[in-house]
């Protein structure tokens, strides 16, 4: 492949791009076909191209492609903009545990700061806080926008308020206090429906509101369909394309910036980057900071797409399986995140729900395997329903077996080579650490 | 204020407290062992101690079903769980050392521990998937054994029930055991031995590798055993049941001064305490805004302020710094 010209090779990606897509858009319940299309990002990314091809290839697939799949089949649309919203959520982990090597159990609960902040104001919550606030509350849609940036300042602020007081202590101490930060959040939201009605409790708050359609009069204008029930699936998933590309902006920028090389010597040695000058706090805190601010404008967008939210969308499950796609990925790799979030909740939306539905036709349908009844399996096994295994089984195999990630970024993978030869070396020489 | 209903029931949310104080200490045993030997945090002990809560429930749902759980005296019965539930769940935690932990000793720091949370995540559902094989149901209930809800008097017109007493007389029992292992015998000595300096332990002619299996072969045991226990104490049970008392024993085990055994014993004791008095007495005393329902939130702050003010713990860590 290395030997062949960049333009065969382009030509090569171009096609594998085209021919799944129609692949896709010709079989649209094939889960094997969306997978195959998926994977063509792996493909333009792993070969070689010239970088224009290569973002034309990604513009084509996702903003030309993806939409159109999407409009025939909306459960695909669904599925990359879930795809979008964890990348999202996977590229802010990936500073704090990534980059800054800060093991953050409890990350969800900046999703929730972010969800909960415009579902309380965008909706008729907000009226039981403030009952005679009728003529402001529930605040018109466009107001989405300007809280974006409110949920992107509170789960940052969040971040602060509960890095102060814990990042001074240990590192594997620092991950059990943010995962019993994470429960507190959402013991908070599950009770907070007193003695004032702040977060409706288990009930959960709908509906939230969206920001309005303000773009209609063009698309009618182009002689598309205007039903909010087609056009919205669409604006979420641009609206989660545009913040997917600002995150990855802004994280590219922060890893190339000196605060990026700080993250990095904090994770390496702790000792040695406080010997050479490196601010600790401030920089562990502003790593916090900034994971927890991808998620707080996640959170907003969630909220508004799915217009209902409660305290179940924010368990500890939604923190680790966020973390098996960083760990998935590789720490501290950009592209790795992305892959990991894509893998994961390809994973989880698509392959394990699939694995459901067949296994019931099979049921149903009185098929047996070596002479086993399907019809005989109990009730009560439900492949959809073991994402914990999944997440468990990436976590404990990428441990073991590939420390580094899938795509692991240069530095990461140089670490991991040298802990094991010191750990190797030990062995040989029996010597204390 | 109240003051009649708050000492009328204090009796009884001190028996609850001590009740859920042993089974924290019980279970915070396994982490601050562990700890104390590999400086890890064995996130999977929880599901270990959950292995042993099902081990329990199956041995008397099976009973049931054949009709003979009558057949045992119930102190007998109380006897056969747990014993088996101890054996189960150390055999379990030895197999997750060796598979999952071994091999990465040696890696920096929070590899074996997020290898540790895969384990807890995978061993919840592998529970769930053998339970809803064998029994097309993963939350089970505790059959009913009338003895252990006798009601006896502990104090004037109070009573409570027998299975409270057990629990606590059951696990102040291991404890002792423990810890007369722990400092009296060679092996014990062993143990304490390698959690001091692994190469030096090792230099002794002490086989590293077989204590460290062996402090997970005790702490699962003390885990299943807590297992069993919670079982007949709480009744019903799921495959996720133990993440709450899981992170709470780890804050005793902290709030003891991790690596320090008596220490997981006294923080198991006092969080258990001050958790049943706070869900007992906050109602009361925030006039019914806040509840019971905020125990959790509880023991986390416990969590925060002791690692900000007293990181060290109640009764001092046991634990060698690395740098």
């Amino acid at each position: 492949m290395r030997s062949s010209s960049p333009t065969l090779r382009a030509a090569l990606v171009a096609a594998y791009v085209v021919g799944t897509g129609a692949l896709v858009a010709a079989v649209p319940r094939s889960l094997p076909a969306f997978l195959l299309f998926m994977a063509s990002m792996l493909l333009v990314y792993r070969l070689e191209v010239p970088p224009r091809f290569r973002a034309a290839a990604v513009f084509a697939i996702l903003v030309v492609i993806m939409p159109v799949v999407g409009t025939s089949n909306t459960f695909y649309l669904e599925v990359a903009t879930q795809v979008g919203i964890f990348v999202a959520l996977a590229l802010g982990l990936n500073i704090v545990v990534g980059l800054a090597g800060l093991l953050d159990l409890g990350y969800v609960a900046f999703y929730a700061v972010g969800a909960y902040a415009w579902a309380i104001f965008g909706s008729p919550q907000a009226l039981k806080i403030w009952p005679a606030a009728t003529a402001i509350f529930p605040l018109p849609g466009w107001w989405f926008f300007p809280f974006l940036l409110v949920a992107v300042a509170l789960a940052a602020l969040t971040g602060v308020l509960l890095g102060l007081p814990v990042l001074r202590v240990r590192g594997d101490y620092l991950a059990i206090v943010t995962l019993g930060f994470g429960e507190v959040i959402r013991v908070l939201a599950n009770n907070l429906d007193k003695p004032v009605n702040i977060t409706n409790g288990p009930i959960g708050i709908t509906p939230v509101g969206r920001p309005p359609l303000f773009f209609a009069p063009v698309v009618a204008r182009l002689g598309v369909s205007t039903e909010p029930a087609f056009l919205y699936p669409l604006y979420f998933y641009f609206l989660v394309m545009v913040i997917v590309l600002v995150v990855i902006l802004v994280t590219q920028r922060f890893k190339d910036s000196h605060i990026g090389r700080a993250w990095e010597a904090i994770r390496e040695d702790e000792a040695a980057a406080v010997a050479m000058g490196i601010p600790l706090v401030p920089m562990k805190l502003l790593a916090f900071a900034a994971g927890a601010s991808f998620a707080g404008a996640m959170g907003a967008l969630f909220g508004a797409k799915q217009l209902f939210i409660n305290p179940e969308s924010f368990t500890f499950m939604e923190s680790i399986g966020v973390l098996a796609m960083v760990i998935l990925g590789g720490m501290g790799s950009i592209p790795g995140a992305i892959l990991g979030a894509s893998a994961v909740t390809i994973l989880n939306l698509q392959v394990l729900k699939q694995l459901s539905l067949t296994l019931n036709a099979w049921k149903s349908a009185g098929v047996s395997i070596l002479g086993f009844n399907l019809a005989d399996l109990p009730t009560q096994l439900e492949p959809a329903k073991y994402e914990r295994m999944v997440f468990g089984v990436i976590l404990i195999a990428m441990m073991i077996f590939r420390q580094q990630g899938i795509l692991p970024s240069a530095r990461r993978r140089m670490e991991i080579e040298e802990a094991r030869a010191a750990a190797a070396e030990q062995v040989v020489t029996g010597g204390s650490s | 204020m109240e003051w009649d209903v708050l000492i009328a029931i204090f009796p009884s949310v001190v028996v609850d407290g001590l009740v859920l104080g042993f089974v924290y200490a019980m279970i915070a045993l396994g982490y601050t062992m562990v700890y104390g030997v590999l400086q890890m945090i064995n996130f999977a002990h929880s599901e270990i101690f959950v292995t042993g809560a099902f081990v329990g429930a199956e041995i008397l749902l099976i009973m049931q079903a054949g009709g003979t759980l009558g057949a045992l005296h119930p102190l007998a019965l109380l006897a056969v769980i747990v014993l088996v539930a101890m054996l189960v769940s150390a055999v379990l935690a030895v197999a997750v050392e060796r598979i999952a932990y071994r091999p990465l000793r040696g890696a920096p720091r929070l590899i074996p521990l997020i290898s540790a949370i895969g384990v807890s995540f995978f061993l919840q559902d592998a529970i769930r998937l053998v339970e809803s094989l064998w029994r097309n149901a993963f939350y089970l209930t505790y059959p009913v054994v009338e003895f252990f809800d006798l009601r006896i008097a502990i104090a004037g017109d109070i009573d409570v029930p027998i299975k409270s007493i057990l629990v606590v007389v059951a696990s102040l029992l291991m404890l002792v055991v423990l810890t007369l292992f722990v400092n009296r015998t060679r092996l014990g000595t062993a143990i304490r031995a390698v959690a001091e300096d692994q190469a030096a332990a090792g230099l002794m002619g002490i086989n590293v590798g077989r204590m460290i299996s062996l402090t997970f072969l005790i702490g699962g045991a003390m885990g299943g055993a807590a297992g069993a226990l919670f079982g007949v104490q709480f009744g019903t049970i799921n495959p996720y049941t133990g993440f709450i008392p899981g992170i709470k024993a780890f804050t005793a085990a902290v709030l003891g001064g991790i690596g320090n055994v008596p220490g997981a014993m006294v923080g198991g004791l006092v969080l258990g305490m001050l958790e049943t008095l706070a869900a007992s007495y906050m109602s009361l005393l925030t006039g019914g805004a806040f509840g019971a329902e905020y125990k959790d939130i509880f023991a986390f702050s416990v969590l925060i302020l002791i690692l900000m003010f007293r990181p060290r713990g109640l009764l001092g860590e046991v634990v060698r710094e690395k740098l």
